[in-house]
């Protein structure tokens, strides 16, 4: 579906479903460079199990227009419009990698408006490296090399797809390559700058969920424990021999950790 | 200055992509999955299996493991993102046509192309509405002027069969996307290893995996893999496929193009043509398959020497005419060749055979090591006679253009010693000449 925020076009992925927000909403927001494809199975799964779904493209990403949010607090209040927008009082969230420290913050925000958070692939800080973040601001497609050579574990670079028939990276890459020039580069200094971590996580009050990745490049598990560690009510999920890209890597194994909790 | 990562190279990708030793029993070699079906743990994980909710196998007419594995490998080879193992090369041409076309729309094809190809687009193809402009492949204009506003898809071949044609894919793949098309691409003479057509644009690649890919000649296959760079939803392009960027009524109306901005067209060539027109791919083949493509590197360096080899011994025979291998400097695409072949131009090629019809039949009668049949690719070398054989159904007219004569002699040259092939080649044209 469709939706004006901002005085621009966002997508928001429905898992083929009508929109009926008289069903618990479930948002799902994507990480740096990505849409709401990475979600693709799991928000299907939710949509089709009685929740009513918005995988959001966040702005300048997937099919919504708009200009990239510079800052992990200008996503949050813009998940914040987006919900304002769709008329829905209150969400669960799940957000990936930049889309869980903007699900973070926005839950932290807006405490009366989420029931439940899910962070996969969190980290606090969020870290990205002076070479990514060059190549990425001259718009080199080293930085997409980099990105997706950190992003999946050794087993994950052979493949083996739990999807039939799917290369996991080339499909990411493809997608990466999809992005505007200048998307990546706001992307990951937004993960970059953002500093606000520790106080958001200690300020939600809703139950929270970490599913973390054991093989983690882009975001590593030391860089999540004090984020897990400043949630009130946090349960952690950790996937063995997985990267950063979780949801390709391990759809059943995210999902299986999504369905109780979402 | 940023450092490339390292990543995976095409050798190591010819031996692991796509397969991990198997978690049940640690077997290294990928197993064969023989079977139809597979067991589901619960209702409710059946029914997400069935509506894309969860990723898995659940009838091997859809996916097998082992097929999977071959899907990935050779994606991963392509630098493509997916791919879909068919019964047949032909198979994977239909399943491309039909996913992306419907009745009244229409390809331009080169018109040098394999001649089962030829026979689906020209003759069976328009019985159910989808018609073809066969164009030159060098003849940019020709494709440009073949272009309606229903047409849906260019096509041909890396190197036309059976003159080695060069197909110019990177201005062939702009005029495609100027006009909001995509380009599909028969790489099946070239192989991977000597060509990534991804890499010069265009858009879909499918292979007769039953030629170099097996290299054994024991298995019929194909195998169509999909670059996802091509954006069926872009304003320009959107309503030109409908079967990718609208509801489809067979699949709990998924619009394919919102599943996946860069997988709708494999998901829906999935979910509907193999579904619906069973064209799969036995798991038994897709593992003779990796097999054969676990050497793929170093077998087409092999094929390329042993063929250039040949070919210079044919070069200074009396009896040999025309030799159509584009590295020859007089072969019309020797240049582009060299810019989109550096690696070599495969190991298929023919020549004209400068006598009558009974010397010709005289020549491939007395071929011992050459095998007379109808394939190409194998790791044995082979001959054909193409006006007889391959492209006998096309018209006298549609033979000269696609530069086929009575004479023409097709070679596939195989893996033995080279100097043993030219000992059988001089023993042949020594009869062919003597019959004379």
């Amino acid at each position: 579906m469709n939706l004006v925020v901002g005085g621009d076009s966002v997508y928001a992925y429905t898992g083929s479903r009508p929109f009926d927000r008289a069903q618990p909403t479930v948002l799902f927001v994507h990480g740096a460079a990505n849409d709401h494809g990475v979600f693709a199975l799991q928000s299907r799964y939710f949509a089709w199990h009685g929740r009513n779904v918005l995988a959001v493209d966040l702005p300048a990403h997937g099919r919504s227009r708009g200009e990239a949010r510079p800052s992990v607090e200008a996503i949050a209040q813009w998940l914040r419009d987006v919900i304002d927008t769709a008329e829905i009082g209150s969400v669960s969230v799940a957000g990936h990698s930049l889309g869980s420290l903007a699900a973070l913050e926005f839950a932290a925000r807006n405490p009366e408006r989420v029931r439940s958070l899910a962070l996969l692939g969190p980290a606090v800080p969020m870290t990205v490296s002076d070479e990514l973040l060059a190549a990425a601001a001259h718009n080199d497609h080293v930085a997409y090399e980099l990105i997706n050579g950190w992003s999946f574990s050794a087993g994950g670079q052979l493949g083996g797809n739990e999807l039939p028939g799917v290369w996991m990276t080339g499909n990411a890459m493809r997608l990466l390559e999809r992005n505007r020039d200048g998307v990546l580069s706001i992307d990951l200094l937004a993960c970059h700058r953002y500093d606000g971590g520790l106080a958001a996580a200690a300020a939600v009050q809703c139950p929270a969920l970490a599913i973390l990745a054991a093989r983690d490049v882009m975001a590593p598990l030391r860089n999540a424990h004090a984020l897990v560690g400043a949630l009130a009510d946090v349960k952690t999920v950790t996937l063995a021999e997985t990267g950063h890209s979780m949801m390709a890597e391990r759809p059943g194994a995210v999902l299986d950790a999504l369905r109780p909790f979402l | 200055m940023t450092t490339k990562p390292k990543t995976l190279q095409f050798d190591t990708l010819s031996l692991h992509a796509g397969a991990r030793p198997d978690a049940a029993t640690g077997a290294r070699a990928t197993p064969i999955y023989q079977t139809s079906s597979f067991v589901f743990p619960d209702t409710d994980h059946a029914a997400a299996l069935f509506n894309m909710e969860r990723a898995g196998h659940v009838y091997s007419r859809l996916s097998n493991p082992t097929c999977a594995v071959l899907e990935e490998r050779v994606a991963a080879l392509e630098g493509g993102i997916g791919a879909i193992a068919t019964a047949s090369g032909q198979a994977a041409l239909h399943l491309a046509i039909i996913t992306l076309l419907s009745a009244g729309s229409h390809i331009v094809a080169s018109r040098s192309l394999y001649g089962g190809s030829h026979n689906l687009l020209d003759y069976t193809l328009p019985r159910f509405g989808i018609d073809t402009t066969f164009v030159d492949a060098r003849d940019l204009d020709g494709w440009r002027n073949a272009i309606r506003p229903t047409t849906r898809l260019l096509f041909g071949e890396t190197l036309g069969n059976p003159g080695l044609d060069v197909l110019d894919i990177p201005r062939v793949a702009a005029l495609a996307h100027e006009n909001g098309l995509p380009l599909l691409v028969d790489s099946t003479f070239t192989t991977p290893w000597l060509m990534r057509p991804f890499e010069h644009g265009a858009d879909l690649v499918f292979h007769s995996a039953t030629k170099f890919l097996s290299g054994h000649g024991v298995v019929i296959g194909g195998v169509l893999v999909d670059s996802g760079a091509f954006d069926w939803n872009a304003d320009s392009t959107r309503e030109k496929f409908p079967t990718l960027t609208t509801p489809y009524a067979g699949f709990h109306d998924m619009v394919f193009a919102e599943e996946s901005s860069t997988a709708a067209f494999l998901l829906r060539a999935r979910r509907e043509g193999v579904r619906d027109f069973g064209a799969c791919m036995a798991p038994m083949t897709a593992f003779q398959i990796l097999q054969g493509i676990e050497t793929l590197p170093v077998r087409m360096a092999r094929h390329v020497d042993n063929t250039r080899a040949i070919v210079a011994f044919l070069r200074e025979h009396p009896l040999v005419g025309t030799i159509g291998y584009p590295e020859l400097p007089d072969h019309p695409d020797h240049a582009l060749a060299q810019r989109l072949l550096p690696r070599g131009c495969g190991a298929v090629f023919s020549f004209e055979l400068r006598g009558t019809r009974d010397q010709g039949r005289r020549f491939i009668e007395t071929l011992r090591i050459f095998s007379h049949l109808a394939n190409v690719g194998d790791a044995k070398s082979l001959v054909i006679h193409p006006a007889s054989t391959t492209h006998f159904r096309m018209s006298a007219d549609d033979l000269k253009r696609a530069g086929i004569s009575e004479g023409t002699i097709r070679l596939s040259i195989g893996l033995e010693d080279p100097s043993d092939l030219i000992e059988d080649l001089s023993r042949a044209l020594y009869a062919a000449g003597k019959s004379r």
